[in-house]
């Protein structure tokens, strides 16, 4: 039997969080780094939730969001996305080209350096999440290129919905909060594994016996 | 009194008169629906995958193409919608991230789109108005009073199809 999320005891769960909150935190740093300012986190919470559940976070269906996606592949597969609401993918993309304040709407689409800008940050992201998987795990994983889309949180969704829907209804999100001077800046980060990656993670950091009841 | 009736995703409903079925945030998958003008019965279904066939988690006829559509049918048959009458229009199938790779599920839209014209086209349900593909989402909303699909997009326009 191939490990999910919907069958993983606690103890695999709890390491699975763990593994979350050490990647979240890895990149925050990063992001801190390249930015040369202080960067505040909140303790990222890390849950296992329905889709369903995840569209009405980030606002129901028709909200328009930001969404960064990434394939990695090597000794285990998935894929991984960020998403952020739109004033928020505004302000992170300011400290990074830093425009005057103030200019930052509400509505209105990105433009193209606010959105290369975004990709930036989003390949730093990432990639500090998949090194502190491979420093726990000693696996290799290459990371792809992001691809950006801006549009409904459900159209967006669908996205790793239809993905993982072919193994199961409910996804591992991590949601971190983190705030630069008087900005609060939230986003949402999905792992969406492919089949056989719970298996050989697990397995890797010996929190699953070779054979028992698997 | 109509209803506004909202379907999520893999879900189905059917409504009449002056009822308007709608789904919100459309991406890659595809709101079918079908159309009897007489009766003014409509039916909607938002699938997700092209099939059935492929997939172990295959309970939710809803979720697929195949399915979906022969599905819708069954219930607008019992709700008393002619066969020879019922029309079909669909809208989503976007791809809404691009990627070099040749992953196959990245092109889920364009399978999608694919599967259900085929599905159609087998059950000999005549496909009258599109609206498919492009890279971003959709909203639809179909008014059971005169059979107008309605699609809505974030910078894209409001079509009537």
């Amino acid at each position: 039997m191939t490990i999910s999320i919907e069958n993983m005891d606690h103890m695999q769960m709890d390491v699975l969080k763990e593994i979350g909150n050490i990647g979240a935190g890895n990149a925050m740093t990063a992001l801190a780094q390249m930015l040369n300012k202080k960067v505040d986190m909140s303790v990222p919470k890390v849950e296992i939730l329905e889709f369903k559940e995840v569209v009405e976070l980030l606002g129901g269906p028709e909200e328009l969001v930001c969404g960064l996606y990434f394939r990695f592949d090597g000794d285990m597969a998935g894929n991984i996305m960020f998403m952020f609401s739109l004033p928020s993918a505004k302000l992170l993309t300011n400290l990074l080209i830093w425009k005057e304040n103030n200019q930052i709407q509400d509505r209105g689409d990105l433009d193209d350096i606010e959105r290369s800008a975004l990709q930036e940050i989003g390949n730093i992201l990432s990639g500090a999440y998949i090194s502190s998987l491979t420093m726990l795990t000693g696996l290799n994983m290459k990371l792809s290129i992001p691809s950006l889309a801006v549009d409904m949180a459900g159209a967006i969704l669908s996205v790793p919905i239809i993905q993982y829907g072919q193994v199961g209804d409910k996804v591992l999100l991590i949601e971190t909060e983190f705030h630069q001077e008087d900005k609060d800046i939230k986003g949402f980060f999905f792992l969406i594994p492919d089949l056989e990656f719970y298996d050989i993670l697990l397995k890797s950091l010996g929190v699953l016996d070779n054979g028992s009841n698997n | 009194m109509g209803q506004i009736i909202k379907i999520g995703m893999a879900d189905f409903n059917t409504g009449k008169n002056d009822d308007i079925l709608t789904t919100l945030g459309l991406g890659s998958c595809i709101g079918i629906t079908l159309y009897d003008p007489v009766a003014k019965i409509g039916g909607l279904v938002h699938i997700m995958l092209p099939s059935s066939k492929a997939i172990r988690n295959n309970s939710n006829p809803a979720k697929f193409a195949d399915t979906g559509i022969e599905f819708l049918l069954k219930e607008m048959l019992k709700l008393g919608a002619d066969r020879s009458r019922l029309v079909s229009k669909i809208a989503g199938g976007a791809q809404m991230f691009s990627f070099d790779s040749k992953n196959d599920i990245m092109k889920i839209g364009e399978r999608n789109a694919i599967a259900t014209k085929e599905k159609l086209k087998e059950l000999n349900l005549p496909l009258v108005s599109e609206d498919i593909g492009g890279t971003f989402g959709r909203t639809i909303e179909l008014y059971c009073e005169t059979g107008i699909l309605v699609v809505k997009t974030i910078g894209h326009g409001i079509k009537k199809i």
